[in-house]
């Protein structure tokens, strides 16, 4: 082995319009070591990473791999080139097989069997070398998450990547199949691999990269080895300046009891039970944390909370019972009881993206006689004078109400949902994944209001699929699996590991 | 940030695609061995340089303004109405009626009711399809074409059957009382005191109902709360959802105004202008309504002066077949080249100039 490194770039630069995605971009990573590269939503991790599978033509700049200049015009050329990725959302074909996915692209000649002969026994040989087990017979539809994963790193490993590229690996990850995407990690870093991990968890950038890259808006901010960094110091180097990681708040004073959630069920369109029988309550002035992998019921809570899926069961609020099926179940009369909802997804849900954000302002409230100049006309010009307050407020960037939602950032456009929210002082705020796609300087602040919220006596239900924001939010967690609630822990008493059990929905063990 | 500025986008981009369509008629008007540059002439001095002209211009804008505003509140939903056709021959049904038996005293009261009568049928037409969407999925560009062909059934149905005057051979319905009739501008402009202008031509008040509707039309859209919501619908639905917004009854709603707006149509041609029923009497302007949403760009104003765009190439075309041997279809053939660009081929011309503009931004 040469001492050459085993991927370099030299001064990458790519621009989409007016928007400079890539600055004069230099990475330099050496054989058998992994990686990192951190950077808030929109600092153009995945711009790098597209130029570098060949989505995306750089405009300016170099790429070389073990010394020799390479072009990257297509995937093609980057597979040929040994540069493998797995992407954020697998690329699978669901009702095909293991075996079948990985030869995908890749079979030679005019028949099937030929290929399948060859790949399995290939397979079986990566699978030996790597400690990568996975059956290979088995339907991907059927096989889980983390195995799913594991599929896609043999497709890379099988087109004979030296050089793998991860995606924000652990987004759909419980604690568990993140440990073991880790051993994987370091033995293929160990069989002289290498590898480039981008996501936007510091956490993971400590536990197991050797090197690491801060992008901020377009640039290469710094690179570090791991060891002579802290999580302080990235998440300073990611922002630009001083961050408070954790989140400060005093001991919980719950009062009465707000919301009450007994026996509630929820059956889909292809009469798949998503929640069964769940039971919860929230009091005035606490939250209450959901943890859990996404797509174990979290989503079917807040909707039916939120008015727009239908249940048995029975919700009541403030005392008083919730209709959950008849006329007056909808998000408007939600909100009259007080339900205030930062949806999980504010770009599909939460925001309509082509309306202007004194529009956004008053979604949901829109009926509200104070926004209306008499029965037919709405009051425009005063909900565009409130907005702006509301923003200042709220310190969205610009505080232009006239912009249109999809021209602010994650974070500013959350900051929007929340000022919606919160300044209609509701009893009972839902909260689903807050922080997701906003970048760190955003979420301290959103997770102050949040609190701020708490502490006025406010009730709220925090769901989140990021464990560190639901153990240092909540004052107590309730975990979700298959539909159910697996266990109540107290925050301060529990651990990550716990959790992640109960996540798994494997409880006997979590008693400690 | 958008890359044009909005108004290169409202008027540059419908601009280009005019002359662009304008040009590729030209050279079609150049093939068949007539002069484009006497063409233009014969339609300029045609429509716009003498009164009459402008009167069968404003009759046909006064069409298009009603059907380019119909499909323009539903593109807002994301709703596309391709049942004009069909709503507006329900709305010269619903006119007839009423002008046929209802005895009005006068032609103000009896305008009135013709419209409340267009509206009606018009709503209903476009109201079942509404229903079918809104409840059962079926989509509503199927359905409301086919509905086309049921109004026109139904239309014909009436006017050799029940509706027409006993020992008439001609499929229509009788002549509406003289007390329905409306003024025209020729009427109009012998009040003020002008002889001899608009002579014959077929431009009545309804005229000022189009403009009305626009006025109404822009601020249901811009300004009232179920505009909002409409537009909420047609933009997300999931946030629609979220939000509350009933997307079952915002479908129905949006769908009853658009055939409401088609509707009303007929009274410009039916009790303005044949002054009875008869067949065909569209004209295929509930199909032109659809360019005229998608050039004017589902705005009033757009609507407006796309409309009388469209009245112009309407009798424009009417004065090319009369004086030369370019046929009327030619007319149609230089709107669907229009329709093409305007619609279907935004992007060709968008595209360009988005370049042009940064180019000219970093200077």
């Amino acid at each position: 082995m040469t001492n050459n490194p085993a991927i370099e770039l030299k001064g990458i630069s790519k621009a989409f319009g007016p928007v400079q995605a890539n600055r004069d971009i230099s990475i330099s990573v050496m054989p058998g070591t992994i990686h990192g590269i951190i950077g808030e939503n929109g600092a153009g991790k995945s711009t790098l990473m597209s130029i570098l599978y060949g989505f995306y033509k750089a405009d300016a700049g170099e790429i070389f791999t073990d010394g020799q200049k390479i072009l990257i015009p297509d995937s093609q050329a980057a597979i040929s080139a040994g540069i493998g990725m797995v992407f954020q959302h697998f690329k699978l074909v669901e009702n095909f097989t293991v075996l079948e996915n990985i030869v995908l692209g890749a079979e030679s000649g005019e028949f099937l069997a030929p290929s399948l002969r060859k790949a399995r026994a290939e397979l079986a040989e990566l699978a030996a070398e790597y400690e990568l087990n996975v059956d290979p017979d088995a339907v991907i539809e059927e096989i889980g998450v983390g195995m799913q994963q594991r599929v896609e790193i043999l497709k890379a490993l099988y087109r004979k990547a030296n050089i793998l590229i991860l995606d924000e690996p652990t987004g759909v990850l419980t604690p568990a199949e993140a440990g073991q995407l880790f051993r994987i990690l370091g033995r293929l870093r160990k069989e002289g691999k290498t590898i480039i991990l981008i996501t936007h968890k510091l956490r993971e950038i400590m536990d197991i990269t050797d090197t690491v890259s801060v992008m901020r808006r377009g640039e290469m901010t710094a690179t570090v080895k791991t060891s002579e960094t802290s999580p302080e110091n990235l998440a300073e180097l990611m922002v630009g300046r001083k961050v408070l990681l954790s989140v400060d708040k005093t001991p919980a004073q719950p009062k009465h009891q707000v919301l009450e959630v007994s026996k509630l069920t929820v059956v889909d369109e292809a009469g798949v039970r998503r929640l069964k029988e769940v039971s919860l309550n929230v009091r005035a002035g606490e939250i209450l944390g959901i943890a859990g992998v996404a797509g174990n019921g979290q989503s079917e809570l807040l909707e039916v909370l939120g008015g727009y899926r239908s249940a048995t069961g029975s919700i009541r609020v403030n005392g008083s019972e919730i209709d959950l099926t008849g006329s007056s179940s909808d998000g408007q009369s939600r909100r009259a009881r007080g339900i205030a909802h930062v949806p999980e997804d504010r770009q599909r849900e939460g925001l309509i993206m082509d309306f202007t954000a004194w529009e956004n302002a008053i979604f949901g409230y829109h009926r509200d006689p104070n926004h209306q100049l008499n029965r037919f006309l709405m009051n425009n010009a005063a909900i565009r004078e409130e907005t702006a307050a509301k923003m200042a407020r709220f310190d969205v960037r610009p505080p232009n109400p006239n912009l249109t939602a999809k021209n602010f950032s994650g974070g500013n456009q959350q900051k929007i949902v929340l000022a919606r929210e919160i300044e209609r002082n509701p009893d009972l705020l839902l909260v689903g994944q807050p922080t997701r796609g906003v970048d760190i300087g955003a979420i301290e602040f959103i997770h102050k209001q949040i609190v701020a919220l708490r502490d006025q006596g406010k009730a709220i239900l925090l769901i989140s699929v990021e464990l560190d924001e639901i153990l240092s939010l909540s004052d107590r967690v309730a975990v979700m699996f298959d539909g159910q609630i697996m266990g109540e822990r107290d925050p301060l008493k529990t651990n990550e590991k716990e959790l992640g059990l109960l996540m798994a929905g494997i409880i006997s063990e979590a008693k400690e | 940030m958008d890359v044009m500025p909005k108004w290169a986008d409202v008027v540059l981009v419908p601009l280009f695609s005019l002359v662009l369509a304008a040009f590729l008629s030209a050279l079609l008007i150049l093939a068949i061995g007539e002069s484009p540059g006497e063409a233009l002439k014969l339609m300029v001095e045609g429509t716009l340089l003498r009164s009459a002209g402008w009167g069968y211009m404003l009759y046909y804008t006064t069409n298009f303004i009603f059907t380019g505003l119909a499909v323009s509140i539903a593109f807002h939903a994301s709703l596309f109405n391709i049942g004009g056709e069909g709503q507006a021959m329900m709305g010269g049904l619903g006119v007839s009626l009423v002008c046929l038996f209802i005895p009005w005293p006068h032609w103000s009261l009896a305008i009135v009711g013709a419209s409340v009568g267009a509206a009606v049928f018009g709503m209903i037409w476009a109201g079942l399809p509404a229903y079918l969407q809104a409840k059962r999925g079926s989509h509503i560009v199927i359905t409301t074409i086919m509905f086309n062909f049921i109004a026109a059934g139904i239309l014909n149905f009436f006017l050799v059957g029940a509706l027409k005057p006993k020992g008439s051979m001609d499929p229509a319905t009788a002549n509406f009382p003289a007390s329905t009739h409306l003024p025209t501008f020729e009427d109009m402009a012998q009040l003020l005191g002008f002889e001899k202008m608009f002579r014959s031509a077929p431009a009545n008040v309804s005229f000022f109902i189009a403009l009305l509707a626009c006025v109404v039309v822009w601020y249901l859209i811009w300004r009232s709360p179920l505009g909002y919501e409409i537009r909420a619908l047609g933009k997300s639905g999931p946030a629609a959802r979220y939000a509350g917004v009933g997307s079952v009854k915002i479908i129905m709603i949006t769908m009853m105004i658009s055939g409401a707006l088609c509707g009303l149509m007929a009274v410009n041609t039916t009790q303005g202008e044949s002054e009875r029923l008869i067949l065909n009497f569209t004209e295929g302007a509930g199909f032109i309504g659809i360019a005229v949403a998608l050039m004017g760009r589902s705005h009033p104003v757009g609507v407006f002066l796309a409309a009388l765009l469209f009245g112009f190439l309407y009798q424009g075309g009417a004065e090319l077949a009369l004086w030369t041997k370019i046929p009327r279809e030619m007319i149609i053939v230089i709107q669907a080249l229009v329709i093409l660009f305007t619609g279907a081929l935004t992007l060709m011309v968008r595209a360009p100039l988005e370049q042009l503009f940064f180019a000219i931004r970093r200077g």
